[in-house]
């Protein structure tokens, strides 16, 4: 049988781990990855030339991102790596790439795509001024350059990553000046008894929470975010939320970290054609799988934070079990006592997925209040109101259709960062759900592509 | 089962062919019935090019692109919205000698019709327009073609038909007409009934599954041109760009909006599915058009795009439209198949259907685009 060409899309703990399996049942895949270097988002290795410890890069982490990095060093030779490679499209068995400006369509049988995931966010009036960052900029500031995004930090926003973002703030000598979290601590214990699925991270989780109020850190549950202020000459100048006494607090400082946990990047799935369906409790569309992550589409395979937010060692699972599929569907061996191990510690990832979409819940609620000159989009600058505009007086009930008229969506990101609120206001507005207002076609490029590519010399 | 629901006209399709015609109809006093398989305007007319371009058409189609043209014009008065329609000029640009003679004929040929194009060539082309390429040898100006915003066009033909009193059915899909004791009968999937004395079918690439139905079914194929966007840049391309010449690979066209983004086609076509509705753009069409617009104006190289489309859009072998009356039904008309060319007419087949519909004549000539032309031997 003719060796089945797998490519895998992202050299992070899902695409690290894929091609080590694949790799180990004889086959040598292609590993592309945009990125100048391995490790993906949690364990990004720094450029090189740079040469902090993995203790003070990977705090808690660091014995896991060296045995990846490892892993992958090892692999190096046995797998075609492609650094630097921007995976642009997908059609027709071929993955289209891109690297410094020429282009190439890989062929393929099976492909993973291991993409990861982006910070989910919802506006905030003042959200565009210089200065403000989402969680996951801030932290790759840090992490790949040594710089923090200001000096007085406020961290706004929900999720286990704002917790883990201020903390290394916090070491790396930034004043962190408060955490203003929209989520309240019942979200947290009501989420528990899903939590302890995985009593070591929840340890972590706890010690993270406590390490804050220890470092005396001003912190505050259930807050309203309200504004932030700043100017076009010298950005970011403060913050104010609603606290949930119903009191104001405004807070100066000069950079803002904002986020509400992550969403999967899931262009390249809907490139290919994968169905999505509507996920209820975190009101998002996502790729449809199995428990292994095969797609819908026939040789299309789904792994990691860029399908279900399950964390990096979720992630590794994720991606033995999508190479392990790759192998079974292949007519190849497969381990079934492996495959059903993996499954198993799958299923308390999962539960331990769905315990932090609820503890730190993404505040859908917020779209209906924003000010109707809050910019949703940034790219294009549209505001709540002109979104509402075009709900209320030319019927755009659907969220193609509200892009349509109103431009919302249909700048440089694609709507990757405004999407999901843009469709929470449409509901608002619309009073339907978002299952019903739907979420915006994907096309390609999946990130902005250069008209200076040309084919490579084949 | 409810009562039908009953007008003078029933309008089958909700593109800018159906909206403009609804609104024109209601214009002349006709009940209308404007009924959408899905939005107005979400097909063929809400994911064109938005070339608002006459020069280059087929010539005994000019009359009605100038009665089109002259809508654009005041459209914003007529329907009180406004679907960014600018008169940017239009330039087709020739590569070697031969087109060059060709784009001299066209515009000789096309004065009578009222067309006034200007052959500029060789330095003067350059002065005129710096950022043109060094392989570009000349180019036929129209002053007063441009283009204009097909997100928002047909959607505004659609309010404004509305405004002025036309019943609007999105989300029906009709499955079944006839002509039974002297009205049509149009029947959508979910059960509703609509009857009228007079039907127009604009189904833009699924017209011929109704015309079938009359017995007139035409060799319709659908295609899908190749679209692409880039980031905003500042204005600075101010006529809409096209290649005039007989290679495939070489027929790019490009246009800034004045926001700044620039929407790029054409160079190939694509798949499109009736009945999935889609169309898609392959990626080696995406890089092919990057070399042939550079080729036109090589500073766009330093630009990136961010957005690819396509649409289904209907052809016919003689690439001229279905227009007019049916040729066995009475009381029976058609307008679709634009082939790649309805945007820029939309407007004016609306109203030129209007007015047949309502007075059974045209000012404006319609022959070359009869169904007749393709009744097939009876078997
Ligand atoms: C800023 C940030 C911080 C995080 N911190 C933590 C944390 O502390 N703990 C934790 O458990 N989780 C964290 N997460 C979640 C984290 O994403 C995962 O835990 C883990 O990195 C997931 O691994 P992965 O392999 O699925 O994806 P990733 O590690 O994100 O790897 C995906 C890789 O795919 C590449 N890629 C994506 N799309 C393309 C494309 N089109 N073409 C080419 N390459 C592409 C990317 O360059 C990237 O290297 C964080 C996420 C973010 C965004
Ligand atoms: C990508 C692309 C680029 C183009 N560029 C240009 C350009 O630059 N300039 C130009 O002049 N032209 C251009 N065209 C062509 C132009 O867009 C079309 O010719 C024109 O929009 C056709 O309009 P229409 O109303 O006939 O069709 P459509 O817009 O397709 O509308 C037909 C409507 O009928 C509805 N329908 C179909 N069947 C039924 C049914 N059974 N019941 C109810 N409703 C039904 C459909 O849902 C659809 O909305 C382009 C086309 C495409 C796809």
């Amino acid at each position: 049988m003719a060796e089945p060409r797998v490519i895998i899309v992202g050299a992070g703990p899902a695409g690290v781990r894929a091609a080590e399996t694949l790799v180990a049942a004889g086959l040598r895949p292609t590993v592309v990855d945009e990125g100048r270097r391995d490790g993906g988002q949690i364990y990004r290795r720094q450029p090189e030339g740079f040469a902090r410890s993995s203790a003070e890069l990977y705090g808690t982490e660091a014995a896991r991102a060296e045995a990846l990095h490892a892993t992958f060093d090892d692999l190096r030779p046995k797998i075609d790596y492609r650094p630097g490679h921007l995976a642009w499209n997908v059609a027709d068995g071929h993955l289209h790439v891109v690297h410094d400006g020429s282009a190439e369509a890989l062929p393929f049988d099976a492909l993973i795509v291991a993409s990861g995931a982006t910070d989910r966010l919802m506006p905030v009036k003042g959200w565009q001024h210089a200065g403000v960052y989402s969680l996951g900029a801030a932290q790759i500031a840090l992490k790949s350059q040594g710089c923090a995004i200001g000096r007085r930090v406020v961290f706004l926003g929900t999720g286990p990553l704002m917790q883990l973002v201020a903390a290394q703030y916090r070491k790396a000598g930034a004043q962190v000046v408060a955490l203003l979290d929209t989520s309240r601590l019942w979200n947290q214990i009501r989420a528990l008894p899903k939590l302890v699925s995985r009593p070591d991270v929840l340890a972590k989780g706890v010690g993270l929470a406590a390490s804050h109020l220890l470092a005396g850190t001003m912190v505050r549950r259930g807050v309203t975010p309200v504004e932030i202020f700043g100017d076009a000459d010298g950005g970011v100048s403060g913050v104010s939320v609603r606290l949930a006494s119903g009191r104001d607090l405004r807070l100066a400082c000069d950079a803002v970290a904002l986020g509400y946990h992550l969403r999967p990047e899931t262009q390249l799935a809907d490139l290919a054609r994968c169905d999505f369906a509507f996920d209820a409790a975190t009101r998002q569309f996502w790729p449809v799988i199995d428990e292994d992550g095969r797609s819908s589409v026939p040789g299309i395979y789904l792994a990691g934070d860029g399908v279900r937010t399950q964390g990096a060692d979720g992630a590794e699972i994720a991606g033995k079990l999508a190479a392990l599929a790759v192998l079974t569907d292949r007519g190849r061996s497969a381990p079934t006592e492996q495959i059903s191990r993996l499954r198993q510690q799958r299923r308390a990832m999962e539960r331990f997925r769905a315990g932090i979409a609820e503890a730190f819940p993404w505040p859908h609620h917020l779209a209906a209040g924003l000010a109707d000159d809050t910019v949703v989009c940034r790219c294009e600058g549209i505001t709540a109101g002109e979104l509402r505009s075009v709900v209320h007086d030319k019927g755009a009930d659907e969220m193609n259709r509200a892009k349509a008229l109103s431009r919302v969506g249909m700048g440089r990101c694609q709507g990757r960062y405004c999407g999901h609120a843009a469709a929470e206001v449409v509901a608002a507005a619309t009073q339907l759900s978002p299952a019903v207002v739907g979420r915006l076609r994907g096309q390609a490029p999946v990130k902005p592509l250069a008209i200076r590519t040309r084919r490579a010399a084949p | 089962m409810s009562e039908p629901f009953r007008t003078d006209v029933i309008v089958v399709g909700g593109g800018i062919m159906g909206a403009a015609a609804a609104f024109f109809l209601r214009r002349r006093g006709k009940s209308v019935a404007l009924i959408e398989r899905a939005l107005i305007g979400q097909q063929a007319s809400g994911t064109n090019f938005g070339n608002v371009r006459r020069q280059g058409r087929f010539l005994r189609q000019l009359p009605l692109a100038n009665r089109s043209r002259d809508i654009w014009g005041r459209l914003n008065e007529l329907i009180g919205e406004d679907a960014e329609f600018l008169a940017s000029g239009h330039l087709r640009v020739t590569y070697d000698d031969e087109m060059t003679a060709r784009i001299e004929t066209y515009a000789r040929d096309a004065l009578p019709y009222g067309l006034d194009l200007q052959i500029i060539g060789g330095n003067r082309l350059r002065e005129r327009f710096p950022f043109l390429g060094p392989e570009v040898r000349a180019g036929s100006y129209a002053p007063h073609d441009g283009h204009a915003n097909p997100r928002l066009a047909a959607p505004a033909f659609g309010r404004a038909a509305r405004r002025e009193g036309a019943s609007v059915f999105e989300r029906t899909e009709i499955v079944a007409v006839e002509r039974d004791a002297g009205t049509f009968r149009v029947e959508a999937a979910d059960g509703r009934v609509f009857r009228a004395e007079q039907l127009m079918i604009a189904a833009g690439a699924w017209g011929n599954r109704l015309s079938e139905q009359f017995g007139e079914p035409v060799p319709l194929v659908t295609h899908g041109p190749q679209m692409a966007v880039t980031e905003p840049i500042p204005y600075a391309l101010e006529p809409v760009l096209g290649v005039s010449t007989t290679k495939l690979e070489e027929t790019v066209y490009f246009r800034q909006v004045k926001r700044g983004n620039i929407v790029i086609g054409g160079a190939a076509r694509g798949p499109a599915s009736a009945d999935t509705q889609r169309a898609s753009v392959k990626p080696e069409n995406t890089l092919l058009q990057f070399t042939q617009i550079t080729r036109v104006v090589p500073a766009l190289a330093r630009l990136n795009i961010i957005r690819v489309w396509s649409g289904v859009e209907s052809y016919l072998p003689d690439d001229i439209p279905i227009m007019g009356p049916s040729a066995k039904v009475p009381g029976l008309y058609y307008a679709f198949g634009f082939c790649g060319h309805g945007f820029q007419l939309g407007p004016g087949v609306g109203d030129v259907m209007a007015e047949l519909i309502s007075t059974g004549q045209t000012t404006t000539p319609i022959e070359p685009f009869a169904i007749a032309r393709f009744a097939s031997a009876p078997a």
